[in-house]
């Protein structure tokens, strides 16, 4: 449903989006996003309202474009963003320092609240340059992971001034993305198409395993896991290529599927509803891909629009789901994929998911919400 | 024809001579030492429609005579307002759909594609003037304030003079349509009365308004006559005395014939039953019917349009265009495209008291057909390039500008694109907006693109992949091999060998995979132990594109057969990077140190045969240091020392290799003869 997508031009190049996660019991759908921006002369972070902020003086009470609530400057391209909690959002730095900025909903303002000066770079970490671009960071409050292009792994704790844990030359190769896991596993992927996984328990500075791409090396650039079945992960490549991996056997890829014309940006599995994935591109598309087309009856929830505690119990659904992502061929017969962005031209950086709402920017300069992304 | 020009601020070429270096995109102005001799000339000039922005100064901070001072000129002085990205990542989107729409429709069907396409430029602009506007009135420093509000008036005079061009050359309006949609035209643009309107309607009694006359001959000059008998009904509720008067008048504007627009009739019907309409009105006022009231009076008179009657109500115009448009819609009704230039002049109603604008010219070229002369006037009027290059591309894609080529570069469409482009290129995040443009100039727009791309700065990894994604996708490959040189120069430079060696491999360079495979190997002899073995041992084919490459994986390799005891395939490997002639001479010496644990291993692992090769790679290496010495007589005391260790590794060598010789030759004896 195109027509649901509201646009907003904000005269940035957008290079993340970020839903502001739900406190536990919410039912609503989420009606805050941060988008963070790159190749600016001055960058931003910038929170957005989509809601209907409770202003009754507001004239159009549907579909109302992304209002701007606050904005603060950022030094460097943002790189990446995760939010730690409902005012917290940690923000990586091209200039290589990671940042932690706290939301003030009382007086719609941002600050910066702690910072990690040149966490990730080159040769010398004191002299005046020499900053490595970080080019990851993933959340699990209070433990924040950064990864960079100077192949650092560094850990931290919110309000700790130093990093718990530093992994110097972790990877010899740039590393362009990280998730958890588990609470003390990460996964990143490196730009010589390895999938590697880290137990920051042990103190050797080695993965515990290394997964690779075969021939090629094609860098990969993004990483999300299942959100229940955590031994299937997904990873998007520079040739456009969606690989899904199976991290209980093999060193390769379960499968293989060829969806974008240049580097996928981003990949994330709908998270309380993960037989759908999304992924973004240079190439200027952003690609649904369901496997739920089985089945017969699709989760009720999605068409209220709020969270389900009902959707876990039915188990077995959710097994031919999980199943539905390893099967061999699954373009063939269990999957539907749809490009949501049948004209853009420009790069879509980055998107994220969270109930029945999406939201993406792109390099053209725009941010897109669409909040019946199942209707 | 006179080249407009624009003073460099702060340059001062009556006092010191200036000198220029061209850029792609900006142009560098510099004071130079000499004082100014001889004649002076005119100011510092840029070339037609250049605008003149930034005095970027730099160099001594007194302002005395002997400070040169550096100007950097750009071309396009409205690239760089915040507002604007709006217009130009929209429109953008546009211009790819116009271009990528080609030619699929013919015909009425692509006429109605065309217009659209106008349409949704005019809307870009429009929403971009309300932001604008919306800017203006936050807007608390006054500086700022006047800023925005110039903008919107520029802004609004685009649109202005893109819609006349819409209705006269992309929509090509036929006579009859053509004087509704000058109507619209107006009544869109004409806003100054509008307060004046919005007050009387508003007013308790409109009627007794002092303004009421002036809001009902708006509404007729306009065109809207069933505003103006709505009103005058008010009034002649309030008179019955001259009730009839009003209904006469009412009479002669409910049947004023208007040409339709989907309707059957002809433009010979419209013609005739406007004749009778005239004459009804021309017979009323003849015979005195409105003679007691002059305002009914005069109102019926610009029915009829008479000339002095309209142009009385000048003020409530304001411009020559709206007197026009009037003037046409009461007395030429069914007025054709070509026609209009024999009715359009300004001189009537500016009457020598103001002399006309840049945007009175441009209005009368579009008015007189001349596209050629509306895009130059625009190009030297305005203060960017973003108008005319969409305008032009559009008005080319219509099929109207094809007899026209510029004696210099390609046509003025790709001229136009190229200069926008360019602009767009030297702006620090708007750049990519760029490709897409140069993508559809078809005669430079690779040369273009190829020169500016080089020039972005790229300053992370993602940065550069998105830049050599445009250029991989062109088959650019001289500028590929470039950027990922940089990058691996960089990686290089940071001590990051592994990106370096990824850089190389992705830019095939043989000679740079070379380079850093030494790196590894000088560090490998340094340490003993290799570095990024993660890397190393995933090269895959990607092993092949240089021999040292190829010897630092084979090298790697047989570490790893050692450490995981193969030893007679770690033997073999090791022989053979030395016959083979993988591994670079200055290596060997390594390599055949390498062999000494193997034959010295309580085991036999080297074969006679393989033995005497080894001795063999060992004889060809000292003879050639040996007549490498002879040639450089006179060695300086400090290499001794090296060579006397070099000299006990070779006699170990040359034990060890007769000592296994001599145990092979047992054991291989003892197994033939069994």
């Amino acid at each position: 449903a195109m027509e649901d997508v509201c646009a907003k031009f904000v005269s940035q190049k957008i290079s993340k989006t970020r839903w502001r996660p739900l406190p536990a019991a919410a039912l609503q759908p989420p009606d805050l996003f941060a988008t963070g921006s790159w190749d600016n002369e001055d960058n931003s972070i910038s929170i957005w309202s989509v809601g209907d902020l409770g202003n009754a003086g507001l004239n159009s009470e549907y579909q109302v474009e992304p209002q701007l609530l606050c904005d603060i400057r950022h030094n460097g391209d943002v790189m990446d963003m995760q939010f730690l909690d409902q005012e917290r959002i940690v923000v990586a730095s091209s200039t290589g320092t990671v940042t932690v900025f706290r939301h003030h909903q009382n007086n719609q303002t941002l600050s910066a609240n702690q910072r990690w000066e040149k966490a990730h770079y080159h040769v010398d970490q004191d002299t005046c340059c020499g900053g490595a671009a970080c080019t990851g960071v993933i959340c699990n409050n209070p433990e924040i992971v950064t990864v960079g292009e100077d192949g650092r792994i560094n850990l931290f704790r919110a309000d700790h001034k130093d990093a718990v844990r530093t992994i110097d030359n972790a990877d010899s190769s740039t590393l362009h993305a990280v998730t958890f896991l588990r609470t003390t596993e990460i996964l990143t992927v490196n730009s010589i198409g390895q999938l590697k996984i880290w137990d920051l328990r042990q103190q050797r500075n080695e993965p515990s395993q290394i997964f690779s791409l075969t021939g090629d090396r094609v860098p990969l650039h993004c990483v999300d896991r299942h959100p229940n079945q955590q031994h299937i992960v997904a990873t998007g490549g520079q040739d456009g290529m969606l690989s899904i991996w199976d991290i209980r056997q093999g060193t390769m890829p379960v499968s293989l599927l060829n969806a974008h014309e240049a580097e996928v940006w981003e990949v994330h599995f709908h998270p309380s509803n993960p037989d759908h994935l999304f992924t973004c591109s240079e190439d200027g598309s952003l690609w649904h891909w369901d496997t739920s087309t089985d089945i017969s009856e699709k989760p009720s929830f999605l068409h209220q629009g709020g969270r389900s505690t009902t959707y876990f119990s039915h188990t077995t659904t959710n097994q031919s789901v999980a199943s539905a992502w390893l099967s061999n061929d699954p373009t063939k017969d269990r999957m539907e994929i749809t490009n949501l962005i049948p004209n853009q031209t420009l790069s879509v950086n980055s998107l994220d998911v969270l109930g029945p709402c999406l939201v993406y920017g792109t390099d053209a300069e725009a941010i897109y919400v669409n909040k019946q992304l199942f209707a | 024809a006179a080249v407009p020009s624009q003073v460099v601020p702060g340059a001062d070429p009556s006092a010191r001579q200036l000198c220029f270096a061209w850029g792609p995109a900006e142009v560098l102005v510099c004071e130079t030492l000499f004082g100014r001799r001889g004649g002076s000339r005119a100011a510092a000039r840029a070339g037609g429609g250049w605008a003149v922005l930034t005095g970027c100064v730099a160099g001594s901070r007194e302002g005395g005579p002997s400070s040169p001072r550096l100007f950097v000129v750009r071309k396009d002085q409205d690239i760089y307002i915040q507002t604007l990205r709006k217009l130009f990542n929209e429109s953008h989107g546009i211009f790819i759909g116009l271009q990528r729409s080609e030619e699929e429709l013919a015909g009425k069907a692509r006429k109605a594609q065309l217009v659209q396409v106008s349409k949704n430029y005019r809307s870009v602009i429009r929403a971009c003037m309300e932001d604008m506007h919306q800017a203006a009135l936050s807007a608390r420093d006054p500086a700022l304030h006047s800023q925005y509000s110039t903008q919107v008036s520029i802004l609004s005079a685009m649109e202005l003079i893109w819609n006349l061009c819409e209705i006269l050359f992309v929509e090509a309006a036929a006579a009859g349509p053509l004087m509704l949609r000058l109507l619209d035209w107006v009544r869109l643009h004409v806003c100054d009365v509008d307060n004046m309107v919005r007050e009387v309607l508003s007013s308790e009694n409109p009627s007794k308004h002092e303004l009421f006359w002036n809001v009902v001959d708006i509404f007729v000059l306009q065109g809207r006559m069933d505003e103006a008998r709505h009103l005058l009904s008010k009034e002649a509720s309030a008179n019955p005395t001259s009730m009839n008067m009003y209904k006469i008048l009412d009479d002669l504007m409910k049947k004023m014939p208007v040409p339709g627009l989907g309707n059957t009739q002809t433009l010979t019907e419209m013609e005739l039953k406007w004749q009778h309409w005239h004459e009804e009105c021309q017979r009323y006022l003849q015979d005195g019917t409105f003679a007691s009231h002059s305002h009914m009076e005069s109102i019926c008179k610009i029915l009829l349009g008479d000339e002095g009657a309209i142009l009385e109500r000048k003020e409530l115009m304001t411009t020559w265009y709206h007197f026009l448009v009037t003037q046409l819609l009461y007395s030429h009704p069914t007025v054709k495209p070509t026609e209009l230039r024999l009715y359009a002049q300004m001189d009537l109603f500016l009457g020598g008291e103001s002399s006309p604008e840049p945007l009175d010219t441009i209005l009368m070229a579009a008015f007189e057909f001349e596209m050629h002369q509306v895009i130059k006037e625009c190009s030297i009027a305005l203060s960017n390039w973003w108008f005319v290059a969409h305008l032009t591309d559009l008005l080319d894609h219509c099929k109207l500008l094809q007899s026209h080529n510029l004696y210099f570069g390609s046509n003025m469409r790709e001229f136009l694109l190229l200069e926008y482009a360019s602009g767009l290129f030297s702006h620090h995040s708007l750049w990519q907006l760029g490709v897409d443009y140069f993508d559809h100039c078809p005669e430079y727009g690779r040369v273009y693109l190829e020169l500016h791309i080089e020039r972005i700065p790229l300053n992370t990894e993602q940065k550069a992949l998105k830049v050599l994604r445009i250029c991989e996708q062109r088959q650019m490959h001289e500028q590929v091999r470039s950027i990922c040189k940089i990058m691996a120069m960089k990686a290089l430079r940071n001590n990051r060998l592994g990106s370096a060696l990824s850089w190389s491999i992705r830019a095939k360079d043989a000679a740079f995979a070379t380079l850093i495979s030494d790196r590894f190997l000088k560090d490998y002899c340094e340490r003993g132990c290799f570095s990024d073995l993660d890397l190393i041992d995933n090269l895959g084919p990607s092993m092949l594109l240089s021999d040292r490459l190829t010897f630092l994986g084979k090298y790697r390799e047989f570490h790893r057969l050692y450490g995981e005891k193969r030893f007679s395939e770690a033997a073999k490997l090791l022989l053979m990077l030395m016959t083979a002639h993988i591994a670079p001479c200055s290596f060997w010496m390594t390599l055949l140190t390498d062999a000494l644990p193997l034959l010295e291993h309580k085991e036999v692992i080297f074969s006679a045969e393989q033995t005497y090769e080894l001795m063999r790679c060992l004889e060809d290496l000292t003879a050639g240091k040996a007549d490498k010495q002879k040639f450089q007589q006179s060695n300086p005391n400090s290499a001794h020392l090296q060579d006397d260790v070099e000299t006990t590794k070779v006699e170990m060598l040359r034990l060890a290799l007769a000592r296994n010789l001599a145990r092979v030759i047992v054991k291989e004896g003892t197994l033939e003869g069994s």
